[in-house]
């Protein structure tokens, strides 16, 4: 009697460890009803990123096209040595960022990659994390994936950091003792004072925000996230900054990449 | 950091007033934010923006620290000869830059978009 049940329990706890992970990846919020935060903008805003001309990102897409085709470093190579035109090389590059980097099997997310590229393969000097020139070549990588939908692999061994991200999300964080899902999936679409909550979509980085009058990384507008919940900002190049980002780019599959952006 | 674009509409007549769209690449720094570690960045904006066509000024503008970084400017001149706009600006830190952008006639052209 005694072995039987332990044998039930057995093969329960085998059910339990293989539907735990599936389980684990319901979606809170569902795929039809991802709206990129564009839906909450002001008009306003809007017409500033549909204005091809006065979209002011459009200065960093035109310095991100010179540095990519600019020779760098020891090496001698620019970017177009080896990758051709970013526009056909890397369509559908920046939708399955961030991703796990085969040599390493660090999660790097884009602008991680372009670093690594400059300093590995170019033997340049460091691109400067949130520098100008950065954010630019990452803006030129983006934007040849305009309009393709997110796609990350969250399998193998991104499947851990894809856990971890998604603690952090439902983790209460800060002063204010909120989780980014209280916001960004219980409650988007209404007001926080007098914010339009959105539902913190990663669809349009690097997106030049008016706050910053300039443009920025995710890694950038999540800082800003945690200090807006008064809790300690992630550190630069932090893990969990990727983890949650790969968690957000999952949550928003399908939705199409948006560059150059604007938000306010 | 001295970079910038100038916009005219496609085809243009003499004679006709036209709309030229200029964005200007500039922080337009208040000197009441921080950067990203915290520390404050001295104020540089824009003093002094001008705009000359065919050697006479069409535009002038002195944005103060109230006027957004990256700004977008549109004005509206009357075009004569084919020749070139020559946008030049200085800042607080004393950086010039300028832009020269060509105007090109049509004898037969559509009317000028505005």
């Amino acid at each position: 009697m005694m072995q039987k049940w332990l044998r039930w329990c057995g093969v329960a706890m085998c059910w339990l460890c293989l539907a735990v992970p599936a389980a684990a990846q319901t979606r809170q919020l569902p795929q039809t009803q991802l709206k990129s935060g564009l839906a909450f903008a002001g008009a306003d805003v809007r017409a500033l990123q549909a204005d091809e001309f006065g979209n002011p990102a459009q200065l960093w897409l035109a310095r991100g096209a010179q540095r990519w085709a600019e020779p760098q470093g020891a090496a001698g190579q620019s970017c177009q040595s080896c990758h051709g035109d970013a526009q056909q090389s890397m369509r559908g590059v920046a939708t399955r960022y961030p991703s796990i980097d085969i040599k390493s099997g660090q999660l790097l997310n884009l602008e991680d990659r372009i670093r690594q590229c400059r300093s590995q393969q170019q033997k340049g000097p460091e691109l400067l994390r949130e520098s100008d020139d950065l954010l630019a070549l990452s803006l030129h990588v983006s934007r040849a994936s305009h309009g393709m939908p997110l796609r990350v692999d969250i399998t193998g061994p991104a499947q851990s950091h894809w856990q971890q991200g998604q603690r952090i999300f439902l983790e209460r964080q800060g002063q204010l003792n909120l989780s980014c899902a209280q916001c960004h999936d219980q409650h988007y679409g209404r007001r926080l004072y007098t914010d339009a909550l959105s539902q913190g979509q990663p669809n349009s980085y690097p997106v030049y925000r008016l706050e910053w009058q300039g443009v920025g990384s995710l890694e950038r507008r999540l800082r800003s996230c945690f200090v807006g919940v008064r809790a300690e900002p992630l550190a630069w190049g932090a893990l969990a900054s990727r983890q949650l980002s790969l968690y957000l780019m999952w949550r928003g599959e399908g939705l199409p990449l948006e560059v150059p952006a604007v938000r306010k | 950091m001295a970079n910038a674009r100038l916009l005219l509409p496609d085809s243009m007549a003499a004679g006709d007033v036209v709309k030229a769209r200029l964005l200007v690449e500039h922080p337009m720094h208040t000197g009441y934010l921080q950067d990203l570690q915290g520390r404050l960045i001295p104020r540089n904006v824009i003093l002094r923006l001008t705009c000359d066509y065919g050697g006479r000024e069409v535009f002038r503008v002195e944005p103060s620290s109230g006027i957004a970084g990256n700004p977008l400017f549109e004005f509206f001149f009357r075009v004569q000869n084919p020749g070139e706009l020559w946008v030049r600006w200085v800042d607080d830190r004393g950086v010039a830059g300028e832009l020269r952008h060509p105007v090109r006639l049509q004898p037969a052209g559509p009317p000028a978009r505005t």
